[in-house]
C-alpha cells in the first residue's frame, strides 16, 4: 500500500512496468520490489526445493526470495533481486521456477513430500543405478528445483572493464563510509567512493534519524554534493565492491543507470579493478531472520526492511503490521509505522525485561511460533508464557539482530571475531591488508558511532598515507545503546526456515548433525545453506548457531564458512567484457589481407594473425582444386605468398654473432656478410624450440627469421639470454617483423619476375642460394633473401609495410602475367611436405634434433643453449622416434594427421604403436598422399610398410617409410 | 611505369579506420615521422649524441623528451624510441639504430574524458598527478603491447603494432562510446 506522503521517491513521474504481464505503475525511485508492494502484491516467488510462495522478505542485495527475470533472448537475464532492480519505463519481469504459474504451480507438490526431502535426500536416493545419474536424475532434479534459467543464446548487451587508482577505497557510502570520504576529501586525498545503492546515504535513507538537526537523507546528499564537487573524489553509485584481492586490489560491478544502459552503445555494467593504497570497509550491517514456523510465508520480512520500505519508499507491506524482534531497535519499526499512520497489531519482544513507551499491544518475553496463510501471511501464533494467542495481522516485521557485513574482510582467508555483547561476528583486524572497517560493519550500531569511526579510521589512515587531515566537528546523531538477547530459533515441531533461499531449515540442520556433518562446512554442502545468489548473508549465523547448539558447541568454536568473492552475484559477461566472439584476442592483419580477401581467399587464423587458406579461381569448386592448382604453379612457373608473419628480429653489436652462436646449435659468427643460413635454436632442456634463416647484412648486424608461431617467443628467448645469460655481450635486438613486409616469390620465373620490377636486376652470380642484399624497386629500399621454403628457385623480398599492400597487389598481377598467382597456406604446406621441411607440427616442443634427424647441427666447435641436455641418452637412445616420410602403397590412398603407425601385422593397441603421423597433404607434383610422421628407429627403416591407423577418422592404409624429403632431394632447383 | 597501377603507394597503418570521434574525444592516426630505435652501445654516449644530434636529451625510463615532431620516447629496458627526424648518422657510433618507421601505429586519443577512455583498456594508473605530460609506459591495452605517452592534460599518444590497429581501432572506439553515453 503506498502511503499518501512522504519518501524518497518523486511521485510526478510515474513509470509503468510489468510483472508476468499485468501492467502497474510505480514512481521514479522506486525499485520493482517497492513497486510491487505498493500494489499489494506480496506473491512474487517460489522457493528453490519446495516451490513454496514466496515474498519480498528484504529491500536490499542480500534477497533470497524475490529473484525475477528480465529480458528475453539474447538480453535475458535471471536471478535479479527485485529489491535493488531500479524500476524503469517499460520494464517487464517475470518469476521464475514456478509452471504453469506463480499463483498454481504444480511442483508445490515437492512440499508435501517435504518429510522425505530433507537434507541429504538426493544424496542417499539418488545412489543406484550409476548409469542414472546424469542421463535421468540429474535433468529431473534440475527441473523440479531451481533458479531462473539463461535463453541459451549469446549475451547481445555491451559490458565494460575499467581500472582505477585511489589513494582511499570507501566501501559503502551510509553514515560510516560518508564521514570517511569526507575527511579524506579534505585531506586533499584521491578518494573512490562505492555504494552497491542508486544514492548514497544507506540506512540514513530508510531510517527517520537525524543527523546535525536534518533528516539523515538530507545530510548525506548534502555530504554527497560537496565531495561531487571535488576533483579528487569519484561517487561510485550503484557500483558494488565484491571481492578483496591481493596489494590493494578490489573487484567492483557497476550496472548503470536503466535510463543511461538504454542509450545506444552503452554498457549495461562494468566490471571494475579498483587499486587503493588504503579501503576504508563501511559496508554496514545485514539484518537476521528468526526461524520459527512457516516463517517464510509471503509477509513476513525483516523488520529494517519495513522500516526501509515505509521511510525511503513511502510503501506500507501491510495494512495491520506486527513487529517481532530482540532488541530495542525493532521497536523503531512500530514507531515509523504508526508515524506513518499505519496500523500496528502488536509488538512482540523476546526479551522479558523489554520495555516500550509505545501505544501498541505489547508482548514482552513472547515469541512468535507458527505464521499462517500459504500465499500471503494471513495471521500469526503468538507463544507467550500463559500459552499461545492468535493474531490477524498480514506483514510480521521480524528481526533477530544484525550480523556486520564481515565479507570483504574474509576474502583473503581471514576469519572473522565472535562478539558475545552483539551476538554477531565482526571483522578481525588486517584480515585483509590496508582495509579497516568502520561503522556498523565494525559492530559500531548508532549513528553517532558510525559517523565518530568512520572519520577516526580514515584520519588514521590518511595519516599513515602522509596527508594532513584536517580538525572537523562531527555532526550531531543518535548514539542508542543496542540491547540485544540472542534468539535464534523458536523451539517447535513444524519447519522453521533458516535459508530462505535454499529451503533449508533448522530440522536440516540438526539432521546434519546427527549425520556427522558437524563441521560448518561440511553441514554448509550436506543442507546446501548458504549458497546460490545470496550466499547466505540471511542464515549463515543463524545457522551455525544452530549448529553449535545440535552440537553441544559455542558459536566461536563452530565458526564460520568461508566468505569468498563475489560479494554478491557479477555476470561472466561482465568479466569477460569486450572478449566476446572476436573480442577473444586482438586480431593481426598483413598488410596484404585486404587485396586476399579482394581475390576471395579464405581466411585462416594463425595464432593471431588471419592468413589467406588459398586462392580459389574460376571453375574451382574445392580447396583441393586450388591448392594442387597453386602448387603446380609454384613447381611450374611462379607463385607469390606473404610470409610478414614470420618473426623478424633485428640483431645488432659487436655482441651480435657471440649471442647467434649462443642460441642457434650452428655457428653464425663465421656467416659472410650477404649470406643467410638455416639455424636451429634449442630449450634448455635439449628439446627443439624454433628454427629459421638468420642473415647478416652488416660485421655487426644479423636479421634472424623465426616461425609465426614461435615470434614472441623467440623474442622473449633472446632477451632472456642476453639480460640473465649473457650480459657480457654488447648487443641488442628488436622485433622488426611490422616494419617489413615480406613476400615470397617462388617458381622458376621467380627471377624473371623480379627482374622486370627491381630497379637493378639480380643473377646467379649477385645473389646465389642463401645470398641476400638490399634492393630498389622504384626508388624505394627494400631488401632480398635468396630462400626457399618451397623447394623451388624463390626468394622472399622485404619492403617497408607501407608500400606492403601496393607490393604484394604489383607482384600478383606480374606472377598472373608469367602464368602464376598468389598462393596460400594449403598451398606452402603441401610444398614444404614434399621437400620435408620442417614446422611446428614436427617442432611439437617434445622433438629433439636427434628426432628431427638434425643431430649434426649441434655444432662440436661450440656450446650453445640446450646442448648439453641434448647429449642426455634419453634424447639420444636410438629407439626414440625419427622423422620420417609416408607414402600410401595399398588400397587406400588416403594419409590423416593424427593417426597412429603400427606394424604392419601386429594388432593396433594402444602398446603396439610405434609413433604418429604430423603432417598430411596431396602432392600434385608426385601424384600421392605424402606424409610425415615420427616412428621409432625410423631412419633404420625406410622402405618397410607400416599400418597408419586413424581411430577418429575410421581411416586404415598401408604406407611405405621413406627419406622426409620426397621431391628433388639434392636440392637443385632451389639453386636455380 | 606508364601503368599508374604499377606504382607503389603508400598506406598508413589507419587508413579507412580513423579519425573517429564521439562525443569531445577524437582518436587520429599520426603521421610521426621517421620512428628510429636507438638501442645505446656500450662505452658510448649516446645522450650526448643525441643532445647534440637532436637537440633532446636521452629520456630517463618512464619518460620522454622533445616535443611535437621531434620525440624521444622511453620505448623499454635499454630502448628510446627516436620520433620525428631522420636520425642523424652520428647517433650509429652510440647505438644500434634501427628503422622501425613502418612497424607501429601510431594514434592521438584527444578530448576531456580521455584518460577515461584509457582507463577501460590499460591497466596501469593514468591518473594526471602520477602520469604527467610527457610520463609514457610500455603497457598492455586490450591484450596489445602498447606504448602510452601522455601529449598534455587531455591528450595521450598511443602505438600499438601496426597489424593490430584495426583491433585498437575497434577496442578504442567502444571505450570512447562508453565513456560518452555517461557523460
Amino acid at each position: 500500500m503506498r502511503l499518501g506522503k512522504g519518501g524518497q521517491i518523486d511521485r510526478s513521474q510515474r513509470i509503468g512496468f510489468s510483472f508476468d504481464g499485468h501492467r502497474y505503475e510505480g514512481f521514479a525511485g522506486d525499485t520493482l520490489a517497492s513497486a510491487l508492494l505498493a500494489h499489494d502484491i506480496r506473491l512474487v516467488a517460489r522457493s528453490f526445493k519446495y516451490h513454496r510462495p514466496r515474498g519480498v522478505l528484504t529491500a536490499g542485495s542480500e534477497e533470497p526470495n524475490a529473484l525475477v527475470t528480465v529480458g528475453r533472448g539474447g538480453t535475458q537475464e535471471p536471478n535479479i533481486r527485485a529489491t535493488v532492480l531500479e524500476l524503469s519505463e517499460g520494464l517487464a519481469a517475470r518469476s521464475q521456477n514456478a509452471w504453469p504459474s506463480l499463483e498454481m504451480d504444480l511442483l508445490a507438490m515437492n512440499d508435501l513430500a517435504a518429510p522425505f526431502l530433507a537434507a541429504g535426500f538426493y544424496y542417499k536416493t539418488f545412489m543406484w543405478p550409476r548409469a542414472f545419474w546424469e542421463r535421468v536424475y540429474e535433468p529431473l532434479i534440475r527441473r523440479a528445483a531451481g533458479l531462473g534459467a539463461l535463453s541459451g543464446q549469446s549475451n547481445t548487451d555491451r559490458y565494460e572493464r575499467a581500472f582505477a587508482y585511489c589513494d582511499l577505497l570507501v566501501i559503502g557510502a551510509g553514515p560510516a563510509g560518508l564521514m570517511a570520504a569526507q575527511v579524506a576529501a579534505r585531506s586533499g586525498a584521491d578518494v573512490i567512493l562505492c555504494d552497491e545503492d542508486t544514492r548514497t546515504g544507506g540506512r540514513l535513507n530508510a531510517e527517520t534519524f537525524e543527523v546535525d538537526g536534518k533528516p539523515g537523507s538530507d545530510w548525506a546528499a548534502l555530504v554527497t554534493a560537496e565531495l561531487a564537487a571535488m576533483p579528487n573524489v569519484r561517487i561510485m553509485t550503484r557500483t558494488t565492491v565484491t571481492g578483496a584481492y591481493d596489494q590493494g586490489t578490489f573487484a567492483a560491478l557497476e550496472k548503470l543507470a536503466p535510463e543511461v544502459a538504454a542509450r545506444p552503445n552503452t554498457p549495461r555494467e562494468a566490471f571494475w579493478r579498483i587499486v587503493a593504497r588504503r579501503a576504508v570497509l563501511a559496508a554496514g550491517a545485514l539484518e537476521r531472520p528468526v526461524a520459527f514456523q512457516n516463517n517464510d510465508r509471503p509477509g513476513v520480512m525483516m523488520a529494517g526492511s519495513v522500516r526501509a520500505y515505509v521511510n525511503r519508499w513511502a510503501v506500507s507491506p501491510g495494512r495491520a503490521v506486527t513487529v517481532f524482534g530482540n532488541h530495542d531497535g525493532a521497536h523503531r519499526t512500530a514507531a515509523d509505522l504508526m508515524a506513518a499512520g499505519v496500523h500496528v497489531a502488536a509488538l512482540i519482544d523476546s526479551r522479558p525485561d523489554a520495555v516500550t513507551d509505545l501505544d501498541v499491544p505489547f508482548y514482552k518475553g513472547a515469541q512468535v511460533c507458527d505464521a499462517q496463510g500459504r500465499k500471503g501471511l494471513e495471521s500469526i501464533s503468538i507463544a507467550t508464557t500463559s500459552g499461545i494467542e492468535k493474531m490477524r495481522t498480514d506483514c510480521l516485521a521480524m528481526s533477530g539482530g544484525w550480523n556486520p557485513t564481515v565479507h570483504l574482510t574474509c576474502h583473503m582467508n581471514g576469519r572473522p571475531t565472535w562478539n558475545a555483547d552483539l551476538a554477531s561476528f565482526v571483522p578481525t583486524p588486517d584480515a585483509v591488508p590496508g582495509l579497516v572497517a568502520a561503522g556498523a560493519c565494525n559492530g559500531t550500531m548508532s549513528t553517532h558511532g558510525c559517523l565518530a569511526e568512520g572519520a577516526r579510521i580514515a584520519a588514521a589512515a590518511l595519516g599513515d598515507l602522509g596527508f594532513k587531515v584536517p580538525d572537523m566537528a562531527l555532526p550531531q546523531a543518535e548514539d542508542a545503546p543496542y540491547a540485544i538477547a540472542p534468539l535464534w530459533a523458536v523451539p517447535g515441531k513444524g519447519r522453521a526456515w533458516l535459508d530462505f533461499q535454499n529451503d533449508v531449515t533448522v530440522k536440516d540442520i540438526k539432521q546434519a548433525a546427527i549425520e556427522n556433518f558437524r563441521s560448518v562446512e561440511h553441514m554448509k554442502r550436506y543442507t546446501t545453506q548458504g549458497m546460490a545468489t545470496d550466499q547466505g548473508k540471511n542464515s549463515n549465523v543463524a545457522a551455525l548457531a544452530v549448529l553449535a547448539d545440535a552440537t553441544g558447541r559455542g558459536i566461536p568454536e563452530t565458526g564460520t564458512t568461508t566468505f569468498r568473492p563475489p560479494y554478491s552475484p557479477v555476470s561472466i559477461a561482465a568479466m569477460g567484457a569486450g572478449a566476446q566472439g572476436a573480442g577473444f584476442a586482438p586480431q593481426r592483419f598483413t598488410t596484404s589481407h585486404a587485396a586476399s580477401v579482394a581475390a576471395g581467399a579464405p581466411v585462416v587464423e594463425a595464432g593471431l594473425w588471419y592468413r589467406p587458406s588459398y586462392f580459389p579461381r574460376k571453375g574451382e569448386t574445392t580447396w583441393r582444386q586450388s591448392c594442387d592448382r597453386e602448387v603446380t604453379m609454384v613447381r611450374n612457373a611462379v607463385g607469390i605468398c606473404d610470409v610478414s608473419t614470420l618473426g623478424k628480429i633485428d640483431i645488432k653489436g659487436p655482441g651480435a654473432g657471440a649471442l647467434l652462436d649462443f642460441v642457434y646449435t650452428n655457428m653464425f659468427s663465421t656467416l659472410p656478410v650477404g649470406r643467410v643460413r638455416y639455424g636451429l635454436m634449442l630449450r634448455e632442456d635439449g628439446h627443439v624450440m624454433d628454427d629459421g634463416t638468420t642473415a647478416r647484412l652488416g660485421p655487426d648486424h644479423f636479421v634472424m627469421t623465426t616461425t609465426t608461431a614461435a615470434a614472441g617467443a623467440v623474442m622473449r628467448h633472446l632477451e632472456f639470454v642476453h639480460q640473465g645469460l649473457r650480459p657480457d655481450l654488447d648487443v641488442s635486438q628488436c622485433s622488426v617483423t611490422e616494419h617489413w613486409a615480406q613476400f615470397a616469390v617462388a617458381g622458376p620465373k621467380s627471377r624473371d619476375l623480379l627482374n622486370g620490377l627491381l630497379d637493378a636486376p639480380v643473377d646467379d652470380a649477385r645473389l646465389p642460394f642463401m645470398a641476400c642484399g638490399d634492393v630498389a624497386v622504384q626508388g624505394i629500399a627494400a631488401r632480398l633473401f635468396r630462400i626457399s621454403f618451397s623447394g623451388e628457385q624463390a626468394y622472399e623480398i622485404a619492403i617497408p609495410a607501407r608500400y606492403g599492400d601496393s607490393l604484394f597487389r604489383l607482384l600478383i598481377a606480374r606472377a598472373e602475367a608469367l602464368g602464376g598467382g598468389g598462393y596460400g597456406m594449403e598451398a606452402l604446406n603441401v610444398l614444404r611436405i614434399e621437400k620435408g621441411f620442417l614446422t611446428h607440427a614436427e617442432m611439437d616442443g617434445r622433438t629433439t634434433a636427434f628426432d628431427l634427424g638434425l643431430e649434426r647441427m649441434i655444432s662440436a666447435r661450440k656450446d650453445c643453449i640446450g646442448k648439453a641436455a641434448a647429449a642426455r641418452p634419453g634424447l639420444v637412445d636410438p629407439d626414440r622416434p625419427q622423422l620420417v616420410g609416408i607414402k600410401p602403397i595399398g588400397a587406400v590412398k588416403q594419409l590423416t594427421a593424427g593417426a597412429h603407425l603400427f606394424e604392419k601385422d601386429a594388432e593396433v593397441t594402444r602398446e603396439n604403436s610405434q609413433g604418429h603421423v604430423t603432417s598430411v597433404g596431396f602432392s600434385p607434383t608426385l601424384g600421392v598422399f605424402l606424409g610425415l610422421a615420427f616412428l621409432k628407429q625410423g631412419r633404420a627403416r625406410h622402405g618397410e610398410v607400416v599400418r597408419l591407423v586413424d581411430h577418429l577418422r575410421g581411416i586404415e592404409t598401408l604406407c611405405e617409410v621413406s627419406d622426409p624429403v620426397f621431391f628433388d632431394p639434392d636440392g637443385g632447383r632451389a639453386r636455380g | 611505369m606508364a601503368d599508374p597501377a604499377a606504382v607503389l603507394k603508400p598506406l598508413s597503418p589507419f587508413a579507412g579506420l580513423l579519425p573517429s570521434t564521439v562525443g569531445n574525444i577524437t582518436l587520429s592516426g599520426v603521421h610521426a615521422g621517421h620512428l628510429t630505435l636507438l638501442a645505446p652501445l656500450r662505452g658510448k654516449d649516446l645522450a650526448a649524441a643525441l643532445k647534440s644530434a637532436h637537440g633532446m636529451a636521452l629520456p630517463a625510463a618512464g619518460r620522454s623528451t622533445g616535443k611535437d615532431g621531434a620525440r624521444a620516447i622511453w620505448f623499454g629496458h635499454a630502448h628510446i624510441l627516436l620520433m620525428g627526424p631522420v636520425p642523424d648518422p652520428s647517433l650509429a657510433a652510440h647505438a644500434a639504430v634501427t628503422d622501425i618507421s613502418d612497424g607501429w601505429a601510431v594514434a592521438r586519443l584527444e578530448g576531456a574524458g580521455a584518460a577515461d577512455v584509457l582507463a577501460r583498456l590499460v591497466p596501469i594508473d593514468l591518473r594526471a598527478g602520477h602520469f604527467k605530460r610527457g610520463h609514457t609506459a610500455r603497457t598492455e591495452l586490450a591484450h596489445m603491447h602498447a606504448s602510452i605517452t601522455r601529449l598534455g592534460e587531455t591528450a595521450f599518444q598511443i602505438m600499438v603494432f601496426r597489424s593490430m590497429a584495426r583491433t585498437m581501432s575497434h577496442d578504442l572506439v567502444t571505450a570512447m562510446e562508453g565513456v560518452a553515453a555517461r557523460a
